[in-house]
């Protein structure tokens, strides 16, 4: 069974909590008792319906402001299919928290209100999935029923997102578009049977059918060592394993690899996950892999195929930055990059340009990067950084940086 | 959903990979990492879960128990035998003895148990061995207020969480950087739902406590639902115990743990019963009933 990873975005009150809501009481995701608590919630706000959007909502501190402040999970699955939701809050100023959402997705799922049409959020968030290389996005129409299921309405939002997209959209990013209404459940896992213009499929069914070929097979082969594994048992006692999760590509067993950096041979001599032995291991396996011979490996530390001989290791590059935190962005300080779990000082030299998401222009001469704000900068590490471009390599080609005194998650990187 | 056979599905192999990552991350991350066992079965498969991150190695942090005293008996033989079988250290740490030192006050009433208590003593255990990474079995899909949680959760000095304080986790990069004093609870499991939990005890034959199974007891019905009889419930006269077939579908204290009436003497037909379930997971927990908050601030206060 497989995981399909969703992130959701839109405008507050678009109807996304609703929509989710919808989402988990069609297939049968919610237990009597939730229920029950949902109907006597829905009642205390004195409503005559179910209230799904609260099915959703969160913190004290949300309810008092009512608005989703955070990143929050939620799960469902088909027979055929686990689903996880990222749902991410609407507004302006948590850019930071959609594209936190995103970075794991699979899919983009994006609301727009069928009254109000394009708005400057749907903007940001195709942008973001651009930025995140998001290869699917699907665009859902909401509240069909406040324009009375109108098929011109629904021409006209898709119309009017066509010069958007052709700036956002990338090759073998699909994107589909679907006129929905979360409240009265059309076109969720069911097509709507007030809509017969609309001959695609429900939006359940659109997730369903998604076949997300495993693209992180197929990329250059990637191995992050973890932690070594030394028994110093008896019955282990030369035993030496490296243990990791595979980023990207395949390693068999009798692979010539190359560590990197230290650039020293070796062959791959086993591949185990617990007690059983395999031949090979795929993109997202996590594996201990011994070698033939000795080498000195330790955490951080990169395997690669011997022939792969453009495999990265850079210590000048530029990238992609989205700004998490308070404190911008200062080109000349020095911060901790961690790209996979690979962790080394690197310092930002320049700031090249900021990126305005709702534009698509792009500024250039720019002092510092503030919260939210997504930029190109250029950096320098003290260690070899052993990564790809983003575009290519998505699995290997992200990184955070992390403020040295402060200890947060500042910022979020992708190579170009 | 006609069968419900169609539902059950098969466990997600990919959530096993992303959880032995990060497992090895915290053993990596941290210089001393414990897991809190509690003896039930998200716990049991954390332990699961470290065995195969290490494997051949052994688990390298110790396994803590906060024991309330007021435990299953089955459930504290069985995690004997586990720290037995997989070799892991196991530390345990007595509420009691918080009680007795006079930091834990234990509650009276009939709703009495000491489930708030076990953060005392929590906490007292995680200064004593200056514990840095605390691994905890939580969901994100057993309650609203986890729903947010992060993988890896930053604490203050006095193990409160402050949700605004949490750092964005970006892909699967975790950021384990602490202050002096500061600790991490760790969440492996957080992606998956309690059927992902059922089906890979299942795929992967594990042990569990007898109590999980159908089995006869003395229990006694209040609020609706059905209360292990024992020395530590406090019943009102017209509570009477009687004997009927049960099964528990969470492992905690036997003061806040409601049995359900089952039939289910096995791992299948206990996951079609979740599957049909009537009533979810922590809703068996009288203290999460008391307020709908209560989880949001009983984790500020340092709880799991
Ligand atoms: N008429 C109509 N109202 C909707 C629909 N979806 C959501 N709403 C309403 O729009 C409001 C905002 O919905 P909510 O789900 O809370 O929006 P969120 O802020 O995007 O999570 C609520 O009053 C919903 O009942 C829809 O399809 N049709």
């Amino acid at each position: 069974m497989d995981i399909l990873r969703i992130a959701t975005a839109g405008s507050v009150d678009d109807g996304k909590s609703t929509l989710i809501g919808r989402l988990l009481y069609e297939t049968q995701s919610i237990t009597k008792d939730k229920i029950e608590a949902l109907e006597s919630a829905s009642k205390r706000k004195g409503l005559d319906f179910l209230d799904l959007s609260l099915l959703t909502d969160g913190l004290i501190a949300e309810r008092e402001q009512g608005i989703t402040i955070d990143v929050a999970h939620i799960y469902f699955s088909t027979p055929n299919r686990k689903y996880i939701i990222a749902d991410t809050p609407g507004h302006v100023e948590y850019t930071r928290n959609m594209v936190t959402g995103a970075s794991t997705a699979n899919v983009s799922l994006i609301l727009i209100d069928a009254r109000q049409g394009v708005v400057e959020q749907t903007a940001r968030h195709l942008s973001i999935a651009s930025l995140l290389r998001i290869p699917k996005v699907v665009v859902c129409i909401n509240k069909m029923d406040l324009v009375q299921y109108s098929e011109a309405r629904f021409n006209e939002i898709i119309e009017s997102l066509k010069p958007l997209i052709s700036n956002t959209q990338f090759e073998g990013q699909e994107i589909s578009y679907l006129p929905i209404s979360s409240l009265f459940g059309q076109n969720i896992t069911k097509k709507s049977d007030q809509m017969n213009w609309y001959t695609g499929e429900s939006l359940l069914n659109e997730l369903e059918a998604y076949e997300f070929a495993n693209q992180l097979s197929q990329a250059e082969s990637r191995f992050q060592v973890q932690w070594v594994i030394r028994p110093k048992t008896e019955e282990f006692h030369d035993y030496r394993g490296y243990a990791g999760k595979i980023a990207s590509g395949t390693f068999k067993v009798g692979d010539k690899i190359r560590v990197l950096p230290t650039g020293q041979e070796s062959t791959i001599s086993s591949i185990e996950k617990f007690q059983d032995k395999l031949e090979k291991a795929d993109a997202g396996e996590s594996v201990v892999i011994s070698l033939a011979t000795d080498v000195d490996i330790s955490r951080g530390n990169t395997l690669v195929l011997a022939n792969d001989l453009d495999a990265p290791q850079m210590k000048e590059f530029s990238a992609k930055i989205c700004w998490l935190d308070q404190q911008a962005l200062v080109p000349g300080k020095t911060y901790l990059l961690q790209h996979g779990v690979h962790l080394g000082k690197a310092k930002i030299s320049q700031i090249e340009s900021r990126l305005d998401v709702i534009n698509q222009t792009v500024e250039t001469d720019i002092q510092s990067l503030k919260l939210n704000e997504i930029g190109s900068i250029s950096l320098r590490t003290a260690q070899p950084v052993m990564a790809d471009a983003y575009e290519k390599n998505p699995a290997n080609g992200s990184f955070i940086l992390i403020d040295e005194f402060s200890n947060s998650t500042v910022g979020v990187g992708f190579l170009n | 959903m006609s069968n419900i056979n169609d539902k059950i599905g098969q466990f997600p192999r990919r959530l096993e990979d992303e959880s032995i990552y990060i497992m090895r991350e915290v053993a990596a991350q941290f210089e001393r990492p414990a897991l809190l066992f509690s003896g039930g079965k998200d716990s049991i498969t954390l332990v699961r879960l470290a065995q195969k991150a290490f494997y051949p190695g052994k688990i390298p942090f110790p396994l803590v128990h906060i024991d309330t005293g007021h435990n299953f008996p089955e459930t504290i033989e069985f995690r004997d035998w586990l720290a037995k079988e997989t070799g892991a250290d196991l530390i345990v740490r007595y509420v009691q003895d918080s009680i007795d030192q006079g930091k834990a006050k234990e509650e009276t009433g009939k709703y009495a148990s000491r489930n708030v208590l076990q953060t005392v003593t929590l906490l007292d255990t995680i200064e004593e061995f200056k514990f840095d990474a605390c691994i905890g079995g939580a969901r994100r899909d057993e309650e609203k207020a986890r729903a947010k949680e992060r993988i890896f959760s930053v604490r203050d000095d006095f193990g409160q969480w402050d949700a605004k304080r949490q750092r964005p986790e970006l892909f699967d990069m975790l950021n384990g950087r602490i202050a002096v004093g500061e600790n991490v609870r760790v969440f492996p499991i957080s992606n998956w739902t309690e059927l992902d939990v059922w089906n890979y005890i299942k795929e992967e034959k594990m042990e569990i406590p007898s109590i999980y199974f159908a089995h006869k007891r003395e229990v006694i019905e209040r609020d609706g639902m059905l209360w292990a009889d024992s020395e530590f419930l406090n019943k009102d006269a017209e509570e009477i115990p009687f004997e009927t077939t049960v099964r528990f579908r969470t492992v905690g204290d036997m003061t806040c743990t409601a049995a359900v009436s089952s039939e289910a003497a096995d791992l299948d037909t206990i996951i079609e019963e979740i599957l049909a379930a009537e009533i979810s997971e922590r809703g068996a927990r009288i203290d999460d009933k008391r307020s709908e908050a209560a989880m949001e601030k009983r984790k500020q206060q340092g709880y799991f």
